[in-house]
């Protein structure tokens, strides 16, 4: 068995559901994401068109990420599923520096590595990923790519020819397909991306990877502190005059 | 780029805040430090084949000590690089040895004992009084006195690896093209050589002249090879569209270009001219010049190159 993916971008609108029932389905925290969806505008003004793009783990059969953690945090599931072992995880990123699609994120609440695992604690149960269940329109097809009789691969067959994964210069032999994508919405060095306010928001960078609060000092003390020093620091960290009064009073 | 034409222009306009450099300062100096570790050794067993230990007295202490130093260095960078550093424990009790962080942590642990294990004897052999009389670690170091020579070759053989790892970590991160492992591994082979003969350069006050001159000699080859690889990767790279990609951050009016060409005429450029001249006529305070000049430019050109790669967009 090994469980693949398939995006129809000739189906997908942008209403970004699969990247909030994926944010509530496994407790991402803010700032970071294992589904998103990038909107690329394509040509010029009045000749556009815009294109949708989810974007998440490849979980390739010849994973770079796996290959570098030092630790086997990031291991294979027998179902093909490159899945994540928090806890044993040292946080040395080489698994951000591997992934050619830019898939892996450090969790800021945890200062581990962690990425989509196609929701594995869904699959063992026999239930579909959270993304696949919330599509309105059936753009997201996941099931087994070896099986000749599942839908992805019936999906396949039926788009022979269409069908393309992300960077297969990189030989990673990714169970994730699109179809209808073109160069422009899959290959990062196809299109700009302008920093700066833009028509929807701010594309921009994060200050730091992980919790920019968690300093140097702060990872050798973290496990003589108290988690509620440590916990959420990252996401108070907005324009909100009233929790700041509220954290001076109490502290005094 | 496809999107250089009217019809097929690409802009992203709505999108998520992307990781910027995952590995920063931290790492380079990592880098920079293993490669005066890794050097000094690689140096110091080039000059004992060559010359006799009188002429350079102090080098049988010296050459563990500056080691043992940078190692520690680079060690604790390495742990501090980590969000979980008490979970480095992990790289020995779970390891993976298809990972190259895995098997470096493992060699670099081994070669940072034995550099240890050569420091006590040395300063034991040269210094008994040190740190103070009757030191019993200083004393046993002097007990084990004829080890010395006996695992030297052997650290001289693991220094190679030692050196060499972080190229294959370099070259395991596949998602920057720009690094492709065989010019890392030598680029990582000739920073050992000038990291390694520059620090000994700044010890060798009192060694004769020959064994000076060997290490300008180290020093020019070192920064002449190393110097012609970045040429060779700035100007024609490997060819992808992604390693063009990622040095239009170093070419003209790139944001690294001023750092990465400081670095060039700094470390390598300047101290190459200098250690020529030195090997014609000795002089001292000019070849130190070059050897404090070659770690700077050093740390820069690693600096630049490390960095760039993860300016680039993944997705």
């Amino acid at each position: 068995m090994k469980l693949g993916f398939l995006v129809d971008l000739n189906l997908c609108m942008g209403c970004k559901g699969c990247e909030v029932a994926c944010k509530v389905e496994n407790e991402v925290p803010l700032s970071t994401w294992r589904l998103r969806v990038k909107y690329i505008d394509i040509g010029t003004f009045p000749d556009t068109s815009r294109s949708f793009t989810p974007l998440r783990c490849n979980h390739c059969e010849s994973a770079p990420c796996e290959r570098i953690c030092p630790v086997s945090a990031l291991h294979y599931l027998e179902n093909g599923i490159v899945n994540v072992d928090s806890s044993r995880c040292i946080g040395c990123a080489g698994c951000m520096m591997a992934c050619p699609y830019g898939a892996i994120y450090m969790d800021p609440e945890t200062n581990t590595a962690d990425k989509c695992t196609y929701c594995a604690h869904r699959v063992e149960s026999g239930m579909m990923p959270a993304c696949v269940v919330v599509c309105p329109v059936g753009a997201n097809i996941f099931g087994d790519v070896e099986d000749d009789n599942s839908n992805i691969s019936q999906y396949i067959m039926a788009h022979q020819g269409a069908v393309q994964v992300r960077k297969p210069e990189k030989n990673t032999q990714p169970k994730h397909y699109y179809v209808g994508g073109g160069t422009q919405t899959l290959d990062p060095l196809a299109h700009e991306r302008l920093e700066g306010y833009g028509l929807f928001n701010n594309i921009t960078h994060l200050e730091a990877i992980g919790d920019k609060h968690h300093g140097v000092l702060d990872r050798f003390l973290a496990p003589f502190e108290s988690e509620e020093k440590y916990d959420n620091r990252s996401f108070m960290d907005f324009d909100n005059k009233d929790y700041k009064s509220e954290l001076t009073e109490g502290d005094n | 780029m496809e999107n250089t034409i009217h019809a097929t222009q690409a802009i992203v306009t709505l999108d998520v805040a992307l990781p910027g450099i995952i590995w920063g300062w931290m790492i380079t100096l990592n880098m920079w430090a293993k490669s005066i570790g890794t050097g000094v050794i690689l140096v110091g067993a080039f000059l004992l084949y060559r010359h006799k230990k009188e002429e350079m007295p102090n080098l049988r202490w010296m050459m563990p000590l500056l080691a043992f130093i940078f190692l520690n260095i680079f060690l604790l960078f390495t742990l501090t690089d980590l969000h979980h550093p008490y979970r480095m424990v992990n790289i020995f009790l779970h390891p993976h040895w298809t990972s190259a962080i895995t098997v470096g942590a493992w060699m670099a642990s081994l070669f940072t004992g034995l550099i240890t294990l050569m420091l006590l004897i040395g300063i034991g052999d040269a210094h008994p009084g040190v740190p103070f009389k009757g030191c019993k670690l200083t004393a046993m170091g002097r007990s084990l006195s004829p080890l010395y020579e006996k695992i030297f070759p052997f650290v001289v053989f693991l220094a190679v690896p030692v050196t060499l790892y972080t190229a294959i970590i370099m070259a395991e991160s596949s998602a920057r093209e720009l690094w492709q492992a065989p010019a890392e591994v030598m680029q990582m082979m000739w920073a050992a050589f000038m990291a390694g003969s520059s620090a000994l350069i700044l010890v060798s006050g009192n060694w004769s002249k020959e064994a000076r001159k060997d290490l300008a000699l180290v020093l020019a080859i070192a920064t002449f090879f190393s110097f012609m690889m970045y040429m060779g990767e700035y100007f024609f790279s490997f060819k992808s569209a992604e390693a063009e990609a990622t040095l239009a951050f170093v070419h003209s009016g790139g944001p690294y270009n001023v750092e990465f060409w400081f670095g060039m005429v700094l470390g390598f450029i300047i101290p190459f001219f200098i250690a020529m001249g030195n090997m014609k006529s000795d002089n001292k305070t000019l070849l130190k010049l070059a050897a404090i000049l070659a770690l700077v430019g050093l740390y820069m050109a690693k600096d630049v190159w490390l960095k760039i790669p993860q300016l680039l967009n993944l997705s």
